[in-house]
């Protein structure tokens, strides 16, 4: 029933050289796929475009079609107050229900400010937030 | 100039290869009864000992091969058993099984009388202090060149490898004269002497090393001298012959091979021996071995040897500074490795596919590695913590088999090259210019 809460993250895997992210950012444009938000991590190898789209399901489908490796992650969006200790609130959140944030990164949409998490365990963290009086935010919401 | 053994090192050439061909047929008989393994080889190739007449007759007896060695793991290649041994070296092999080498006390005494042959060569004595940086340990560098210091009566510092610091404080504290190391650590003590601001000329009495165990050039050589004053000479030698073995003289024209210890042919592409002089493919015979036998063995090298008398009055055949491989083995900061043992590793980890490729590089003659290797679709995540699980558990492995450190790259799935042939796996961009 918690389903809902699970957001469909893009994972966009470039490897590192000079210009990839750029030509992964054209592809983007050229298919008309637009992030909500994003963020970028890097390993030795490769880095990983985190993003936010519209469509995911599509816009996966799109971006394999010109030979881009890209997964889609499950992470959840805590709808937060726009004053310090938002972050704060939710780590102590997912603390106390001992979920791990593996990362997280913030966002500002129509519905105010939220923070993405992917968690080892989204559906739990869903239970805990809900649990805790927060908001979890859907698909549609975004 | 002195001599070690001067009655042996300027025995006329004719008179070296008789004693070479006496040599020869006594290990032939000897081999022929003690070791099981090579008496199979010469019975399958229709070859007894009594058909080694002339020193061409050598070229009748089959060859030993890389994969003998590693077969016979650990010691079916013994002549003698652990009681008549007094000294066991283990040194890595192609595909993760080490190579087992016995020593029997006539096998360290020939390979120490070696050593202080060459090292008598060009000026070492009983007045110098050597500080040898070589490993000591498994490996055959330290206690090889450690016993033949001794046995020249020179004073031996075991410094082993690693801590420079404290290599160059014993350089500045003590009447250290040689040096003994790779040539890319004595470089390296070099770069620190300087950040130190250590003149090695003035406030050292360092003035000659002993390098060997990694490829590198006549042009480092020189840069090296230039900047230390140091005269370096070249050594040679394999865990198979026993170790480090042969060095060049004061004249620095090629290391001198003792015709009574080892005989070296060249071959060339079609096993046919090469002109004196001529580039090729080296086969080693050891003529005295006990406990481990080396009858034309494929070492793996590429060079070339020369008959001529030396300036320095030694008459023994002189080799050439290596030029290359005829398999795909790599010198890493002076450690064999193989594509294969890393092949194989790759294999084990169930995250990763079976592409791989090997980038090398020397920043001031500093060997580095960088391993790429492709995550599996499977498993491949946007979580940087398990990521770096796999890269660690990689790398950590890596060590264990190869016993050095690389750079582990993951890079994505499909993105490396897909070969055909072997020797694509490596790209090495090391120069010793
Ligand atoms: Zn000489």
């Amino acid at each position: 029933m918690l389903k809902k809460n699970i957001i469909k993250q893009l994972s966009i895997f470039v490897n590192n050289e000079p210009g990839s992210l750029a030509s992964i950012a054209l592809v983007l444009k050229e298919c008309g796929i637009n992030l909500k938000a994003f963020n970028i991590a890097e390993s030795s190898g490769f880095g990983v475009l985190r993003a936010i789209a519209d469509d995911p399901e599509g816009a996966c489908r799109v971006l394999r079609e010109r030979n881009i490796v890209v997964k889609q992650t499950d992470v959840i969006a805590v709808s937060v107050e726009d004053q310090p200790g938002g972050l704060f609130r939710i780590a102590n959140i997912m603390g106390d229900a001992k979920i791990n944030i593996e990362y997280a990164y913030a966002y500002t949409g129509r519905n105010g400010p939220s923070i993405f998490l992917r968690v080892d365990d989204p559906e739990a963290a869903a239970a805990a937030v809900k649990r805790a009086g927060m908001v979890c935010l859907s698909q549609k919401d975004i | 100039m002195t001599f070690w053994n001067e009655e042996i090192e300027t025995m006329p050439a004719d008179e070296l290869k008789k004693l070479q061909l006496k040599l020869l047929k006594n290990q032939i008989i000897n081999v022929y009864s003690h070791s099981a393994f090579y008496r199979k080889r010469m019975d399958d190739a229709n070859v007894r000992p009594e058909d080694i007449k002339t020193l061409d007759d050598l070229r009748k007896l089959p060859f030993m091969y890389k994969t003998d060695l590693r077969d016979n793991y650990p010691d079916k290649l013994f002549m003698l058993p652990y009681q008549d041994l007094v000294r066991v070296h283990v040194s890595s092999g192609t595909t993760g099984k080490p190579t087992v080498v016995g020593y029997t006390r006539n096998d360290l005494d020939n390979w120490a009388e070696s050593l202080a042959r060459g090292m008598t060569s060009f000026g070492m004595g009983k007045n110098d202090m050597l500080e040898n940086s070589h490993g000591y340990g498994l490996f055959t560098g330290g206690l090889g060149v450690h016993a033949a210091g001794e046995k020249i009566g020179a004073t031996v510092l075991p410094t082993s490898t690693g801590n420079t610091n404290r290599q160059i404080e014993l350089m500045l504290d003590l009447p250290v004269t040689t040096l003994a190391g790779t040539p890319s650590y004595i470089f390296h003590i070099a770069d620190i002497c300087d950040q130190k601001g250590v003149d090695i000329r003035r406030d050292t009495k360092v003035r000659m090393a002993i390098a060997g165990g990694e490829p590198w050039s006549e042009s480092m050589r020189k840069k090296l001298q230039d900047r230390t004053g140091i005269r370096i000479h070249n050594c040679y030698g394999a865990s198979e012959m026993s170790g480090p073995m042969f060095l060049e003289c004061s004249e620095q024209q090629g290391l001198h091979v003792w015709a009574d210890l080892c005989l070296i042919e060249i071959l060339d592409q079609n096993g046919e021996p090469c002109k004196d002089g001529e580039r090729g493919e080296m086969v080693v015979t050891m003529l005295k071995k006990e406990a481990f036998p080396l009858i034309r063995y494929r070492i793996g090298d590429i060079s070339r040897l020369n008959w001529d008398k030396c300036a320095c009055g030694r008459t023994h055949p002189r080799l050439d500074r290596l030029s290359g491989r005829t398999d795909d083995m790599l010198v890493v900061r002076g450690i064999n490795v193989f594509p294969s043992q890393i092949e194989a590793v790759i294999g084990e980890m169930p995250f990763l596919s079976a592409f791989y490729h090997i980038t090398l590089n020397n920043v001031n003659y500093m060997d580095s590695m960088v391993i790429e290797t492709e995550l599996n679709e499977e498993h491949l995540t946007d979580d940087m913590i398990t990521l770096s699980k796999y890269r660690s558990e990689l790398s950590s492995r890596l060590k264990e088999v190869l016993n050095i450190k690389a750079d582990i790259k993951l890079v994505l799935p499909g993105t490396l090259q897909r070969f055909e042939g072997k020797s694509s796996h490596v790209t090495d961009n090391r120069s010793w210019d």
